[in-house]
């Protein structure tokens, strides 16, 4: 069974997912997570995900991602069919056009949040003191440019989780993926991060995929998607 | 392709120097592991075959690279016999079990022959034999040698030997006598001093012209040299009976040309490999089993490291999956862990070979005295890079399977498994 729900902009999708089909094994026993889920996301759009626990909306984020293969269905990104890709270009196109924020924060923690953000920079194949430049100026964007030198253990929840932030958009994707990106936080650097996120959005034309059980959060979105045992019921 | 990648990736070095530094006691273990199995491998090996070089240098000074000695009856080994019936018959037997003439026959011709083989740097005619040697108020069973100097010293280290009085005076007098330090002291001579040799055809009076010291015991307490035409006189050999005592550029190759020569000239030929195989066999096994013992200390930091690594790739699962998410490769995280391997390895490369060197020096100069197979008041080491390159390798084979079987695992980890169970 597919369901597909669309919204009416009227822009080419950035990114595309076509009858997604996942299923876990765990000895003899097949779970299947993702039912058949398709949907377009449009560039600069906020799109939220929301449903209960076990639903697959952390899963197909990940397809959405790169970091997993569905068992059956296509990605497109940009128009191009990604989902089949050998792992070097997948690898290249997470560095090159995707950015990735989760729960917690996932700093390295024997890095600087300076060295943290530079990271996709360095693997983009910056040079140092570019990288540092490019970093230093994200970290500035998400406030944090006096905390640029600190370990991760040497800053608060919210500033961690802007570090994460930082880290996310320092390539320029063309789409952020965010799980659950205040789950960890209260209410108020909650909205701080969201605030954030949004402005991003409109000012560098970024398209932020974010799932959230955060209903408060799901409505000041472009669009809400309600997914339910592997499928998605409503769009909004 | 993709290891050259591998090993060139510097943020990969990057993140492992990180880690390395983050995990400061456990690395520090591992270092010290790798830097004692090295140091301790070093010196065993240092002071085993130190030990044994100095053996075979002493021997080699005293004994020679190569001894020709007896005839064979038959040059191919058989024996030919004739019957009753006038019929010949053969029987074959190896080399080993052929018989002997008991020395060499015509001395000027073999050594013409020698001289044609490659290497040979010197020939010394030697007529042996057994005597009694007098000092006035004690009498003393001996060895003798009977040497031509000049030709000697071109096959022995006879000339460094000399501990009291000098080659020289013992040349100029062909009546003069050279004894081991042993038997002087037995006998109380002092250089200057009469000797007789009894025994042989009849007794002969000597003059002390010094006193050697190979460090062997056994030749200190037993042997003297005189010259060869006194000791064939003594012998009442003119011509026959002596052996030859030859030196060769490249010990090495002894049993090479040894084996050759007993081919060719139809003598019995052995090489100093073959007539000291007991004390090399021994030295050989000591080295071995010093090397065994110590790669163990090797394994053990091998292990030490691989559990340390096994443990850093479970800690930092949720590391290599954030680091997966922003693009790098299964085989960018694998270089993370064994670049860790590297940097602990080269660094206790570094430390071990230079705790390695001091500890060979300290060791050097510790007081031993050691009388018997050779002689020395210190521990003997030998100066070898091929024992820092042994422990350098098999602390690289230890270390690099201790780091490629969690690089391994590092690289194969699924990043959205790991960042799903991590929520």
């Amino acid at each position: 069974m597919t369901s597909s729900f669309e919204s009416e902009i009227p822009s080419k999708p950035l990114l595309e997912a076509l009858d997604l089909r996942h299923s876990f094994v765990e000895g003899e026993h097949t779970t299947e997570v993702l039912s058949g889920v398709s949907l377009k996301i449009k560039p600069g759009e906020i799109t939220a995900v929301v449903g209960p626990s076990g639903c697959g909306k952390s899963t197909l984020l990940y397809l959405l991602g790169l970091l997993d293969r569905p068992d059956q269905g296509n990605i497109f990104l940009r128009g191009k069919e990604v989902s089949d890709c050998d792992d070097k270009t997948r690898t290249t196109l997470r560095n090159q056009e995707i950015g990735f924020i989760f729960q917690f924060h996932f700093l390295i923690k024997e890095l600087s949040a300076l060295e943290n953000v530079a990271l996709p920079l360095r693997k983009a194949g910056d040079s140092i003191p570019e990288s540092r430049k490019k970093a230093q100026a994200s970290l500035t964007k998400l406030g944090l440019g006096d905390k640029s030198h600190r370990f991760a253990n040497k800053l608060s929840g919210g500033e961690q989780q802007r570090v994460a932030i930082a880290r996310a958009i320092v390539n320029s994707p063309s789409i952020v993926l965010a799980d659950e990106p205040t789950g960890n936080l209260d209410s108020e650097n909650s909205n701080k991060v969201f605030n954030l996120l949004s402005k991003l959005a409109t000012d560098e034309n970024l398209s932020i995929l974010l799932v959230t059980h955060n209903n408060e959060l799901a409505m000041k979105c472009n669009r809400v998607i309600e997914m339910r045992d592997g499928l998605i019921t409503n769009s909004l | 392709m993709g290891s050259a990648r591998l090993i060139v990736n510097r943020l990969s070095l990057e993140l492992a120097f990180r880690y390395v530094l983050g995990r400061r006691r456990a690395m520090a273990m591992s270092l010290l592991g790798i830097t004692f199995g090295i140091a301790f491998f070093v010196v065993t090996q240092a002071q085993t075959s130190g030990f044994e070089a100095f053996f075979i240098r002493t021997i080699l000074g005293t004994n020679g690279a190569i001894k020709v000695s007896d005839r064979f009856q038959d040059m191919d080994g058989t024996v030919s016999r004739t019957d009753q019936d006038g019929k010949t018959r053969f029987s074959f037997r190896s080399r080993e079990e052929s018989r002997y003439t008991e020395g060499i026959e015509t001395p000027h011709l073999l050594r013409k022959a020698l001289s044609q083989f490659k290497g040979i740097t010197g020939i010394s005619e030697i007529l042996e034999g057994n005597a009694i040697l007098d000092g006035g108020s004690r009498s003393y069973a001996i060895s003798f040698h009977g040497i031509r100097i000049n030709d000697h010293i071109s096959v022995s280290d006879l000339g460094n030997q000399i501990i009291i009085g000098d080659l020289s005076s013992f040349e100029s007098d062909k009546m003069s006598v050279l004894i081991g330090s042993r038997i002087a002291q037995r006998l109380m001579i002092r250089q200057g001093d009469r000797v007789t040799l009894k025994g042989g055809t009849g007794n002969i009076q000597l003059r002390v012209a010094g006193m050697f010291e190979s460090g062997v015991s056994q030749i200190d307490k037993n042997r003297i040299y005189l010259h060869l035409a006194k000791a064939r006189e003594f012998k009442g050999e003119r011509f026959s009976g002596s052996i030859f005592q030859v030196g060769i550029q490249n010990p090495n190759v002894a049993p090479q040309i040894a084996a050759q020569m007993q081919e060719t000239l139809g003598h019995r030929v052995v090489s100093w490999q073959e007539r000291e195989k007991v004390w090399l066999d021994v030295f050989k096994a000591l080295r071995v089993s010093s090397a065994i013992t110590v790669s163990s200390i090797l394994l053990l930091s091998g292990l030490g490291i691989f559990n340390v690594f096994a443990i850093m790739v479970i800690e930092k699962t949720r590391d290599i999956a954030i680091l997966r998410s922003m693009g790098f490769s299964g085989s960018d995280a694998s270089a993370v862990f064994l670049w860790q391997g590297i940097i602990v390895l080269f660094f206790g490369i570094i430390a071990g070979t230079l705790l390695g060197i001091l500890a060979t020096f300290t060791i050097s100069q510790i007081p031993l005295r050691i009388r018997g197979i050779f002689s020395t008041d210190s521990f003997v080491v030998n100066w070898d890079i091929a024992h820092y390159s042994w422990a350098i390798l098999i602390a690289t084979i230890f270390v690099s399977i201790a780091s490629w079987i969690p690089a391994r695992r590092a690289g194969k980890i699924e990043p959205a498994k790991i960042i799903r169970e991590t929520l």
